[in-house]
């Protein structure tokens, strides 16, 4: 199996489940409203007042975003499951961990990226200065991926297990604590002047690592539930 | 033949290096089991007796936090224990993915309510700790969120355990889980390098000398050990039980003395 023909399985895994998705929209669109409503309900239950909601800001966006991203897991692997297409993705020539990392890839560009790209909307909704916005959407387009990762070996684990739904959150959400630390600690430091590198610079570290490990563990776990 | 032929036998097998793997399978492994058990009790008593002895009656009262300091001696151990507990889990779960044994998947089962009430009594007792010493039952501080964090992946994994009813799938799902888990360690132990809060810094460390009186040390030591052969003996005590509910149609299991009673 030569180089070329594994990007192309890849871009191929890549484009399915975009395209799966572009034919029922509300599955993405849900995520991103439940996103956007359970970051507007902060301030309506903490109280309006502007220097409280610039200090919190970075926890609740991250918060968020993590629940929200949790919330999508059960779409990656369920659907395929259900008819049988996994199956048929581990039998196939190409490397089981390939079209795995596709459909990781999938689901950030479907769940991640564009929380990424609202978060610093509703960042304006609290007050954040314009160099922390973009520190947030840094830190998010860095960490919702590593998300995605740990997120995908939650998802093969509970896959058809009785009360998968909620079981994944109690798998995943504290693994995701480091990064949620990271990704509110980089904005946070920006707003304080400390400058967000070196919190930027663990979150890359994490993704190089989830990059690595995630997909691999994503197979285990997947071969297990298939047997 | 007769006897004669059956004690050289015997002798012979003695000279034979232990088959370690003929202990992988629960037939043999569940004799050998109970008869360790008592042994694990036995030591756990002891040591602990002689550690709560050194904790409350030999150590000093400290100059700083008084007598309230003596919670240590089960606040440490099970802190140590939780975090050891986890790494001995995986291990037994990395075992049981790469030989396929299925004994070493119910070590694994059978550890995790130990590990997860160690990290329970470690956080209980650290907030009575807390409570006179800091003045908040509960702060967040690194290796305090830490622990609660282990605390969650022990309940991760086993309520995903108990959520999958096939237990060769069960094992192996939890044994993923553990694996991945086990970034977590060594996280809580570097934690109070990366996040600078209240929580004092270790007080042993092994690269240089204790900053404790030798006696705490001693009685936390031997409480540690307590805790480890407790530990041994009660996840023994329940793996025997997981072998016995999991083999139940084996004819072996039959010919028990306590289950044919």
């Amino acid at each position: 199996m030569g180089e070329t023909s594994l990007f192309a399985a890849l871009g191929a895994v890549i484009r399915r489940d975009l395209l799966l998705a572009m034919r029922r929209k509300s599955d993405v669109l849900t995520t991103l409203f439940f996103f956007i409503i359970v970051v507007s309900l902060f301030p309506l239950g903490i109280g309006p007042e502007m220097a409280m909601l610039r200090q919190i800001a970075p926890g609740v966006l991250w918060v968020a975003a993590l629940l929200a991203t949790m919330l999508s897991l059960n779409r990656l692997f369920a659907a395929d499951h259900a008819d049988g297409t996994l199956e048929q993705m581990a039998l196939s020539a190409v490397p089981l961990g390939v079209l795995v990392t596709g459909k990781v890839i999938a689901h950030w560009l479907l769940s991640g990226l564009p929380l990424a790209l609202l978060a610093p909307v509703l960042g304006l909704q609290f007050d954040l200065a314009t160099g922390s916005l973009g520190v947030l959407v840094v830190s998010l387009l860095i960490g919702t991926p590593v998300l995605s990762l740990i997120g995908a070996v939650g998802a093969a684990l509970t896959l058809g297990v009785r009360g998968g739904g909620v079981l994944v959150s109690l798998l995943v959400l504290p693994l995701y604590v480091p990064v949620l630390i990271f990704g509110a600690g980089a904005v946070e430091a920006d707003l304080t002047g400390l400058g967000a590198t070196a919190h930027l610079s663990l979150l890359a570290a994490f993704l190089a690592l989830a990059a690595f490990f995630g997909p691999w563990a994503t197979t285990v776990a997947l071969r297990i539930a298939l047997e | 033949m007769g006897n004669n032929g059956g004690f050289e036998n015997r002798f012979g097998m003695n000279t034979r290096l232990i088959n370690w793997f003929g202990y992988a399978s629960p037939a043999t492994f569940y004799p050998l089991a109970g008869k360790m058990i008592p042994w694990f009790w036995a030591l756990a008593a002891l040591f602990g007796i002689a550690g709560l002895y050194v904790g409350f009656f030999v150590a000093p009262t400290d100059a700083q936090q008084g007598e309230g300091y003596r919670i240590i001696f089960i606040h440490v151990p099970a802190s140590w224990m939780s975090m050891f507990i986890y790494l001995v889990m995986a291990f037994w779960a990395a075992l049981g993915l790469g030989f396929n044994t299925r004994l070493s998947g119910m070590m694994a089962t059978s550890l995790a309510p130990t590990g997860a009430l160690m990290a329970f009594l470690s956080l209980w007792t650290g907030a009575l700790w807390g409570k006179p010493m800091w003045g908040a039952w509960w702060v967040w501080d690194a290796r305090l969120t830490s622990e609660l964090i282990l605390f969650f992946l022990y309940i991760g994994f086993i309520a995903l355990q108990s959520a999958i009813d096939d237990p060769r799938r069960a094992d192996k799902a939890g044994a993923v889980l553990a694996l991945v888990g086990v970034v977590n360690i060594p996280i809580i132990y570097f934690s109070v390098k990366w996040w600078n809060t209240l929580h004092q810094g270790a007080s042993v460390s092994l690269t240089r000398s204790p900053s404790m009186a030798q006696t705490m040390l001693w009685g936390m030591l031997l409480m540690a050990l307590a805790f480890w052969m407790y530990a041994i003996a009660v996840s023994l005590t329940r793996v025997r039980a997981i072998i016995l509910e999991r083999e139940r149609h084996a004819g072996w299991v039959e010919e028990l003395e306590e289950v044919a009673t």
